[in-house]
């Protein structure tokens, strides 16, 4: 009995974990390209997920509205770093493009709140939600196999794009050496834009993985789970994709733990104790190539 | 004598008996209800000014003062729950509240100040930011202690009796709360311009600068951080006082978020933003709910955007004032009244002075 119930417990948390990873995977990518750790990026998602269920809601059909979600996604992404993100970039202080991302997040949650209400709306999954019984073990459920597909298949996509594809290398370009980058004929500007466009994708598709697994839609649903994902990329030290992958796939399992052994109210507290944890312990990232400190 | 006004901190007892005096007048002017407003105000500029001094003067980001402001107003309610046996004079009651609030807000500053030492901007914000998501539920998953969605109820404090029997309630609440944040503020403005001041600019402007003349830097930086947490806590408690209620509701990550914005607005680099944040955070939600009040929406509508509209239009404020005027209302003030005794001077020229 023990032991089922902790390989359900650990499948349970890798399948959450996975979502997690990939929701930070689009802040490290972000971070990667702009040096800028992008707080609006949970309530752009759930504007993407609200996207989603007013089309599925029009044509009856869940797959139309996840084209949708990733297509509103991208088209967010890029006007978020077209129109106010690059207010900041002129100026040397971290701050500020934290305090405009923070801006945007008030904004997208009240224009939200206006067009759809402060109430939860319920998100049907695509698939089964019942988990998959092998003799006596709890495996996943037939959703939880979507979700890792989908992430594994995304990540792939990307893992291709930045490695194997002239735009992948502009971008990478751009983002290591922007005046180098320019002086060669990359269109730097652009390659950010896109690179925004493109985690603002991959956020919005983490929304429609994690919501249907969390209470409900709501315009503060993604605000725990971006405190996750956070500490997920932190983890990775906000800058190795694999150590993202790794850092999501350990909040995951100890989020799951928690809520399986010491009950599910606590699994809020655990995630700050585990993000206070890391950040003492090695805020650089506890995954992560060396590198030297900026002064 | 006008040199010792400038510099000396008589300046500032006297601003600041004049600025009671303000206070005086306007509770005596002002109907019950702007009079309440006009109350939270002051606990709000509490924790604004915290904020102000820790992120416009040391640099430290915090998203993290909303649920600050959350941990002294259960001090409160808490402390006055311990007390509720014992039959102790109300004032007293009040004060020693009011210090527990305080005593937990430095405890927790203390805490979250030592992982901020380590800490640079983004993890610091990201840390803060759980602080702020993660404390209002926590009223839930305690709800034995911290009772659940609907709070804790807080004893009102009354006028005492010497002030006669119609007092205005309102009035005394006005009184009490700047009674409290006057003395804070002046007490922030001379930190501000004292040694620890120019340690926690210093450290703000270059760390690695400051640490070669020789300031502790980490020290400066939980000093601030317990002093500003300190603020936040004494202006939730305050809130509490006044609401009369602790409740997860009135201090979710929208109030952390909230007061981040209203010192940007206000202007980060003086604790004048402050005054003009607080203002903001009170006036603009009484703003929007007149708006909306123009236009005749269904009910449920109606509700909706009373709700967030002022949200929306914070954020929107925001992001304009960081493209448009980055030192906020303050430095505008500043530029405007800079201006104007230019243009003075000018019309009268100085005989001594060379016109260029």
């Amino acid at each position: 009995m023990l032991l089922e119930r902790f390989v359900f417990l650990t499948l349970d948390g890798l399948a959450r974990g996975t979502a997690y990873a990939a929701f930070a995977l689009a802040l490290v990518l972000i971070w990667r390209a702009a040096r800028v750790v992008n707080f609006a990026q949970g309530a752009m998602a759930v504007a993407c997920v609200y996207v989603a269920h007013s089309v599925t809601a029009a044509t009856g059909s869940y797959w139309a509205g996840f084209g949708a979600a990733v297509a509103s996604g991208l088209v967010l992404g890029a006007a978020v770093d077209f129109c106010v993100m690059r207010l900041a970039a002129g100026t040397a202080s971290h701050l500020n493009s934290v305090i405009i991302a923070l801006g945007l997040v008030l904004i997208i949650q009240a224009v939200l709140g206006i067009a759809y209400g402060n109430e939860y709306l319920p998100t049907p999954a695509p698939f089964d939600r019942t988990a998959i019984t092998v003799g006596e073990f709890v495996l996943l459920s037939p959703f939880d196999l979507f979700v890792i597909g989908t992430v594994a298949a995304a990540v792939a996509a990307l893992a291709w794009l930045f490695g194997r594809t002239p735009v992948g290398l502009r971008m990478r370009a751009g983002a290591f050496a922007p005046e180098v980058s320019r002086l060669l004929g990359v269109n730097v500007g652009g390659m950010l834009t896109l690179g925004w466009a493109l985690a603002a994708g991959l956020g919005a598709i983490a929304g429609m993985l994690v919501v249907p697994t969390e209470l409900a839609l709501h315009p503060h649903a993604m605000d725990l789970v971006f405190v996750a994902s956070f500490t997920a990329a932190v983890i990775g030290g906000l800058d190795s994709p694999p150590g993202v992958v790794v850092g999501g796939l350990a909040v995951g399992l100890t989020l799951s733990y928690v809520s399986g052994y010491l009950g599910g109210d606590l699994s809020p507290l655990a995630t700050l104790l585990l993000l206070l944890a890391v950040l003492l312990v090695r805020p650089e990232g506890l995954i992560t190539r060396a590198k030297v400190r900026r002064v | 004598m006008n040199m010792l006004l400038r510099t000396s901190p008589l300046r500032r007892v006297l601003l600041t008996a004049l600025a009671a005096l303000l206070v005086l007048i306007a509770s005596q002017v002002l109907d019950p209800f702007r009079n309440f407003q006009f109350a939270t105000i002051a606990a709000y500029l509490c924790a604004t000014a915290g904020l102000t001094v820790l992120t416009g003067l040391n640099g430290q980001l915090s998203l993290g003062h909303g649920a600050l402001m959350a941990s002294g107003a259960y001090s409160v309610a808490l402390i006055q729950d311990a007390f509720g046996g014992r039959r102790l004079a109300a004032g007293w009651i009040l004060v020693v509240t009011l210090l527990g609030a305080l005593a937990v807000g430095v405890a927790a500053g203390a805490v979250i100040g030592l992982a901020a030492a380590r800490l640079q901007g983004p993890h610091l914000a990201g840390l803060t930011l759980g602080v702020a998501v993660i404390v209002p539920s926590l009223a839930t998953t305690f709800d034995a202690l911290f009772g659940g969605e609907q709070g804790l109820p807080v004893q009102a404090a009354q006028p005492p009796l010497a002030l006669g029997a119609t007092f205005p309630y309102e009035r005394w609440q006005v009184w009490l709360a700047w009674t409290i944040t006057l003395p804070t503020i002046l007490l922030l403005t001379n930190l501000v311009h004292s040694r620890l001041g120019r340690d926690m600019r210093a450290v703000r402007d270059h760390e690695v600068a400051a640490s070669l003349s020789g300031i502790d830097v980490a020290r400066t930086r939980v000093v601030t951080f317990t002093v500003s947490a300190g603020c936040a806590a004494l202006g939730g408690a305050l809130l509490a006082v006044l609401t009369q209620v602790a409740s997860p509701g009135s201090y979710p990550l929208t109030l952390s978020v909230f007061l981040l914005m209203a010192v940007v607005i206000g202007g980060l680099d003086s604790l004048t933003g402050a005054i003009w944040g607080a203002l903001l955070l009170v006036a603009l939600p009484d703003l929007a709910q007149s708006v909306t009040g123009l236009f005749s929406f269904p009910p449920g509508e109606a509700q909706r955007w009373e709700g967030n509209l002022p949200t929306a239009a914070f954020g929107l404020m925001l992001i304009t004032v960081m493209a448009v005027a980055p030192t906020g209302v303050s430095g505008l003030q500043r530029r405007v009244v800079r201006a104007a005794a230019d243009r003075w001077r000018a019309r009268r020229p100085n005989p001594g002075a060379e016109t260029p």
